[in-house]
């Protein structure tokens, strides 16, 4: 649990900047290297390596050098993070909401017995 | 006529969550009741404060304060085993229609969410649509992270209550 929580808040700190987001918007397009992202949002290649760093180690990118060129993809973590989070959110409302749904019932009931005990 | 049983609706109406949009997360369940009665459990604090917090968390309501009704405020306060101090949620209803749309405001800070959640009532089975939208999508990444890192041990516990109950 705290190994996901620790997975999660990089995810969420990896996401939180534009041109990271950006990033990924292009690489679900097609792989680029890093000159190429570097060209495409104006950044020193320095700049594009750090933000594609802090994507890869959010396992939200991975990337490989063949030659002098590092080429950046899509890493797998993406959905399988935000199917989680709504996995989580669902129990929660589930929970809640058949607790609400045993207090309808028995609201309901309650009403029921106070329409009969007027109407005798 | 009364063919309903105590908790038989639970079984059959599903709860569904959704991220609808980069900012909104919506979450719709039917209940087997006319919407006055569903409105009323939501409403009113001695009745909402038996269902919101689900059983399993291990998270204890210090205080409910809800005055339901357009410009009326809420505050809840909550106090989870991992935290020395109690956490405050408060807000302002910003239109309220009874039996019909309650919506509201959550300004614990400028980021928070703008929330409405509707009631509508068919063939004597109400509707709950809950939606949540929040000002930026940074904002609900936040809120995401944010609930996930609160609140570790209601998960793990509702995780064990939902693996023990299926």
């Amino acid at each position: 649990m705290v190994h996901y929580q620790a997975r999660l808040d990089t995810t969420f700190a990896a996401l939180s900047d534009v041109t990271r987001r950006g990033v990924l918007e292009q690489l679900g397009g097609s792989d680029a290297s890093i000159t190429d992202l570097a060209q495409r949002f104006h950044m020193t290649l320095t700049g594009m390596k750090k933000h594609v760093g802090v994507l890869e180690q959010a396992g939200l990118v991975t990337t490989q050098k063949v030659g002098r060129v590092r080429t950046c993809k899509l890493g797998p973590r993406r959905l399988e993070e935000e199917a989680a989070w709504i996995e989580r959110h669902r129990q929660i409302w589930i929970a809640r909401f058949d607790a609400l749904d045993e207090l309808v019932e028995h609201l309901k009931g309650k009403e029921k017995a106070d329409v009969q005990r007027k109407r005798r | 006529m009364s063919s309903e049983k105590e908790g038989s609706s639970a079984t059959v109406n599903r709860t569904t969550v959704e991220r609808k949009s980069n900012r909104e997360l919506v979450v719709t369940r039917t209940f087997d009741a006319p919407a006055h009665v569903v409105f009323e459990a939501w409403s009113k604090p001695e009745l909402f404060k038996r269902w919101w917090v689900p059983k399993a968390a291990d998270l204890t309501l210090l205080s409910c304060e809800m005055d339901v009704r357009t410009g009326g405020t809420y505050r809840l306060v909550f106090r989870h085993p991992a935290f020395d101090e109690p956490m405050a949620f408060f807000g302002t209803y910003r239109e309220v229609t009874p039996n019909r749309r309650i919506v509201w405001t959550n300004e614990e800070s400028d980021q928070g969410a703008v929330t409405t959640v509707t009631f509508e009532e068919h063939d004597g089975k109400t509707l709950v649509t809950f939606h949540e939208r929040y000002p930026t999508e940074a904002a609900l990444d936040e809120a995401l992270a944010g609930s996930a890192e609160a609140l570790p041990e209601q998960f793990a516990q509702l995780d064990a209550l939902l693996a023990g109950g299926s």
